[in-house]
């Protein structure tokens, strides 16, 4: 990683001093990060096993959990390939060509970062509910956005939209198109061009994108909680089955739960590791 | 930039498909529907919208939120800046896995994140019960959601300071020390001048996110209505009791707020760039 190139310049030998400042600020960085992140990340996993692994066990194979492990994994199944194909494209506009309000375009993108999850709830339901512009529409067809899986869909898609281009706009703009103006010239399909010749040069851009977006959609909580109406075995993902057993006292089963959410973060943090090392760039 | 045309001609292909494509879904995904919330809360009359924004309990929930928000960021662009410093300028045994670490709360999801806290801060747990013998509770007042929006605004600052921190030139402090100056001094006159951009912008960013979060908020904050009551739960609270007009007003509140947020990010990172072209010869 980039951060460790200024350690080695250290030439002259450290005075008292600053050995005394450097363990104070270290012990510092290591207790504020143990209290804020350690912590909690171990409170999860001793709750979840607080009865045992069997316990832990039976907690993961109780219905309604399972099948809000099943909404998760679908929901995630849809939406990131959509915000990945949306990125891919937003990144092919912005970094490839110049035109008049690219600048507001990009502002436009990243603006579900600034915006509450609520809100992109919110705002779903002034568009789809009962009350909503299309409300009755969707009522005389009998068709449910909100209080289902579409609301919930539409959401994460909300949410989770700026992940992947937001990582291949500074990529693509940096790496330049002279190489696929030279297979174009040479007479290269545009899709041929694409596939053998962009897509290499971002692909790690992309599987970093890909494991950020995957990771917030399948744990996005603010924003389903409001579309989503609770019904449990229908319309519950994981993150909002975690709060039902919480709010229940069911603390293991609602550990049981998070520390898979849990695990998948680790995971997450391991691959994007394993994406910044093997692209040799520092990340962020 | 452009020019003269509307877009500049290229020799490469798909710019039509690339360029509807995502317009057209950014209209559908984020601005019809932010749309959508914007006028119902335009139709409110002014004066009743007005009342709804101003409501005790409105008002009471602002102050939550950008209180703790501020303050959060505030920790964070302290411990955030120690954090990076060590991470920068110093190796110790577990570096690479606490620099690894620092995104957690990226990754982590909110909600988990906030049971985990409520149950690490509650009365009875690891460390509210050495909290409660000092006489301090977190959980369930304000000082949690200020603990659970540190976690939240930690990497905004620490992604933020640490690029500043290697760009650091170290000559310019050796030569400070050489002539004399003591560690503070170098510290105040050269290092904070030259990250002081990065720890800006890691400071909105964090209050940026701050304000909006609920997630991480709602299971430690106890959500006491005009004592521990986010804006982001009042709106949701709302919904609930089908007072659309109400949860519309307090969403295009949060929303123009998002937009000024947003501003001032921008205006805190050209005032970065202008400073750094300026200031420090490269």
């Amino acid at each position: 990683m980039a951060a460790g190139a200024n350690v080695a310049t250290e030439v002259r030998p450290m005075t008292r001093a600053e050995r005394a400042t450097r363990a104070a600020l270290i012990a510092v960085s290591v207790g504020f990060l143990g209290l804020l992140l350690l912590a909690p990340l171990g409170a999860v996993l001793v709750q979840a096993l607080a009865k045992g692994l069997g316990e832990w066990l039976a907690s993961l194979r109780d219905p309604d959990t399972i099948s809000s492990i099943k909404l998760t994994l679908l929901t995630a199944a849809i939406v990131v390939p959509v915000n990945t194909v949306f990125g891919i494209c937003a990144a092919w506009a912005i970094a490839r060509f110049e035109f008049r309000g690219k600048s507001l375009l990009v502002t436009l993108i990243d603006l579900p970062f600034a915006v509450s999850p609520v809100i992109a709830g919110l705002v779903l339901v002034f568009l789809f509910g009962t009350q909503g512009w299309f409300g009755e529409w969707l009522l005389e067809r009998n068709v449910q956005v909100i209080f289902a899986v579409p609301g919930i869909v539409l959401a994460t898609i909300f949410i989770s939209f700026p992940y992947v281009a937001r990582e291949l706009i500074p990529l693509m703009q940096q790496q330049g198109s002279d190489e696929e103006v030279a297979a174009l010239s040479l007479g290269a399909r545009p899709w041929t061009t694409f596939v053998r010749i962009t897509l290499p040069k971002i692909r790690w851009g992309l599987l970093y994108g890909v494991i950020l977006c995957n990771a917030r959609v399948m744990g996005e909580f603010g924003a389903v909680s409001v579309v989503s109406g609770h019904i449990r075995g229908v319309t519950n993902t994981m993150p909002l089955q975690v709060e039902i057993l919480y709010n229940e006292y069911n603390f293991v089963a609602a550990f049981a739960v998070a520390s898979l959410l849990a695990m998948l973060a680790i995971l997450t943090l391991v691959a994007k590791t394993l994406v910044e090392w093997r692209s040799g760039t520092g990340g962020h | 930039m452009a020019g003269g045309r509307i877009v500049v001609p290229s020799p490469l292909p798909g710019f039509g498909l690339t360029f509807g494509f995502t317009t057209f879904f950014l209209s559908a995904i984020i601005l019809l529907p932010l749309g959508a919330m914007v006028i119902r809360a335009l139709g409110i009359p002014p004066s009743e919208l007005l009342a709804m924004l101003l409501d005790e309990r409105a008002v009471a929930s602002y102050r939550l939120s950008f209180g703790a928000a501020a303050l959060a960021a505030a920790i964070n662009a302290v411990f955030g800046f120690i954090v990076a410093w060590s991470l920068v300028r110093y190796d110790f045994p577990g570096r690479r896995l606490l620099d690894t670490m620092i995104d957690l709360p990226f990754a982590l999801p909110t909600a988990v994140s906030g049971i985990a806290l409520a149950t690490v801060f509650s009365p009875t747990g690891w460390l509210g019960l050495k909290l409660a013998q000092a006489g301090i509770q977190v959980a369930y007042t304000w000082l949690g959601v200020v603990v659970a929006l540190v976690l939240i605004g930690l990497p905004f600052v620490v992604r933020s300071v640490q690029p500043a921190l290697i760009e650091v030139r170290k000559d310019l402090e050796d030569a400070a020390e050489s002539l004399g100056a003591g560690g503070f001094n170098v510290f105040r006159r050269i290092i904070l001048p030259t990250i002081l951009p990065a720890l800006a912008t890691g400071f909105t960013l964090a209050f940026a996110r701050g304000i909006g979060e609920y997630g991480s908020v709602v299971f430690i904050s106890g959500n006491l209505p005009l004592k521990t009551e986010i804006t982001p739960l009042l709106i949701v609270i709302k919904l609930e009791q089908y007072d659309y007009a109400g949860a519309a007003a307090l969403g295009f509140f949060m929303l123009v707020m998002s937009f000024v947020m947003l501003l001032a990010i921008n205006l805190v990172q050209q005032w970065g760039q202008r400073r750094m072209g300026i200031g420090v010869a490269r």
